[in-house]
């Protein structure tokens, strides 16, 4: 379901061209370049928003992702590792986005601390492919989940606020 | 399988034999033959079957597969046995923390020795794996050739992409499998590229489960599971696979479940002629070279995923609103998930990233840092 306020982030982020996997050499490296600017674009645009969530970093050949995602509640910001996969069938089917420290700890994830996104995310994917890219799963798939579970898991004392150590 | 006193250890079998006695672990598999069911069973020991995902479904199938003698079973899971999967067939709670093929080896091994299980605790969709992954499907059977057949009892989209895609590059023939989320509905679908719809020909198929979606709740958890539901979709799986094998019977194209009707929806479905992948299109086109044999069977004429002519972009909002036009019936009683717009050639777009070739990846990395 994409709401007024989706449709609104959505525009921030540069649609993807080029259809390519991790299998495809070197037609990826240029999916990886778009994938790159879009991501940048979208970062720049939460950060000039007083909205920025996310850093997200691959390795070489960007087939693994990691970073950190951060929500505010009630004035207090927690940090969370983000890692993910890119399957060899991406972008044919969205990345599956992990926070591996919350894993065990909420009943809306797959193991590993895959996060479980809603009926409607994969549709949609399926929908854009190839014109999705991270950043459209970061956006449309792990900013929701963490809007409803984060909130809900402090609330229920599963997940506390950590003071930062030597800032 | 805990010690106790006289435990009956089942020796290898050097050759199946039909004689009816008490000991004869294969008397009444053999005896299929006597009764003009199936002319050959003891073939089945030539046979070498994938099971991938030894979950719910894979692991009562690799066990039905163990029983019927199968020749070679070779199963891959990169997940581990947990106290939450007890609801399930086949694995014991004294097994958790142990890996899944690691687990379901050992059991498998003493009901049926003769059976020789290959164990791969990896996942099948990273860049390294899959192809470790092909290269065991295409070496692995007991010539060293190419499996005979690939089962998916996987409980995920990309996985099934995964096998999907393997399948077509090396055009092995394979079973999908699955039970819904809300553990009421399933199917199977057998899968020949070129032949039949490959996975990627259209959107995954729904069972129709007969429940309003407004008072399905989905709230705290993924996704729920039954013995029963698994049980009887092993049980389908692996008879179409006998049958496929031992050659006896139809072979079902597609089969669904719908446990609160008892509904069991049947149909063919044709590949895509426009089918995204290029290696199912490729397959399409060697069969269609190829001379048929047999009769062609009727099969029926698949609707092509009606949508109204959609301005790429950000229109896809409104997919709420369109939910109800989306359900296109493909047989009674089964739907498409989703329907996903013609494929328009991508067209240079305000929007779109431009795609620079003097910015190399490095820089972008880079920057990427800055932020």
């Amino acid at each position: 379901m994409v709401d007024e306020v989706t449709r609104k982030t959505l525009s921030n982020i540069p649609l993807l061209k080029i259809k390519a996997g991790p299998r495809d050499k070197e037609l990826w490296v240029e999916r990886l370049k778009e994938e790159y600017q879009t991501l940048i674009k979208y970062v720049s645009a939460n950060k000039a928003a007083d909205n920025d969530w996310f850093r997200l970093e691959s390795n070489k050949e960007g087939t693994k992702w990691f970073g950190k995602c951060w929500v505010i509640h009630e004035l207090l910001k927690y940090e969370f590792d983000v890692e993910f996969d890119i399957a060899v069938t991406y972008p044919m089917t969205a990345p599956e986005i992990a926070l591996p420290g919350l894993d065990g700890k909420t009943a809306k994830m797959y193991r590993g601390g895959k996060i479980c996104l809603s009926d409607h995310f994969k549709p949609l994917w399926a929908r854009n492919v190839p014109k999705f890219g991270i950043g459209h799963a970061m956006a449309l798939g792990l900013g929701p989940w963490l809007a409803v579970e984060i909130p809900d898991l402090i609330a229920k004392g599963v997940i506390s606020y950590k003071e930062k150590v030597a800032e | 399988m805990s010690a106790q006193k006289n435990v009956v250890v089942r020796e290898k079998i050097d050759k199946m034999s039909s004689e009816v006695v008490d000991t004869n672990p294969y008397s009444r598999l053999m005896a299929l033959k006597r009764m003009g069911i199936v002319d050959n069973y003891e073939n089945i020991r030539n046979y070498t079957v994938a099971v991938v995902g030894v979950g719910g479904v894979g692991s009562v199938t690799a066990e039905m597969l163990t029983r019927c003698g199968i020749g070679r079973l070779i199963l891959f899971d990169y997940d581990k046995v947990e106290l939450a999967n007890m609801n399930r067939l086949f694995f014991q709670p004294h097994q958790s923390g142990l890996s899944k093929v690691e687990a379901a080896a050992e059991t498998l091994k003493h009901i049926n020795p003769d059976v020789d299980i290959m164990t791969y605790n990896m996942n099948i969709t990273t860049v390294d794996n899959f192809e470790l992954f092909t290269k065991i499907l295409t070496t692995s059977n007991l010539s060293n050739g190419p499996v005979d057949l690939v089962l998916s009892c996987v409980d995920n989209f990309e996985a099934r992409f995964a096998i999907n895609s393997a399948c077509n590059e090396f055009n092995l023939s394979w079973f999908e499998s699955g039970v819904s989320e809300n553990a009421v509905s399933g199917h199977i679908q057998f899968i020949i590229p070129g032949e039949t719809a490959c996975f990627a020909c259209a959107p995954p198929l729904i069972v129709a489960s007969n429940i309003d979606e407004k008072t399905l709740k989905r709230d705290g958890v993924c996704a729920a599971s039954l013995p029963t539901t698994m049980g009887i979709i092993a049980g389908f799986l692996v008879q179409n696979t006998l049958k496929h094998l031992l050659q006896f019977g139809q072979v079902t194209n597609y089969l669904g479940y719908s446990a609160l009707t008892d509904f069991f929806p049947t149909m063919s479905l044709k590949p895509n002629p426009s089918c995204d992948d290029n290696q199912c299109r490729l397959r399409q086109k060697e069969y269609a070279a190829k001379p048929k044999p047999e009769v062609a069977v009727e099969a029926k004429e698949e609707d092509q995923p009606f949508h109204e002519d959609n301005e790429w972009g950000i229109s896809l909002v409104d997919e709420s609103v369109e939910v109800k036009d989306n359900k296109i019936n493909v047989a009674e009683g089964v739907t498409l998930a989703y329907t996903v717009p013609k494929q328009e050639s991508v067209e240079e777009c305000e929007e779109a990233t431009s795609s620079n070739k003097e910015i190399s990846l490095d820089e972008l990395m880079a920057q990427m840092k800055q932020i």
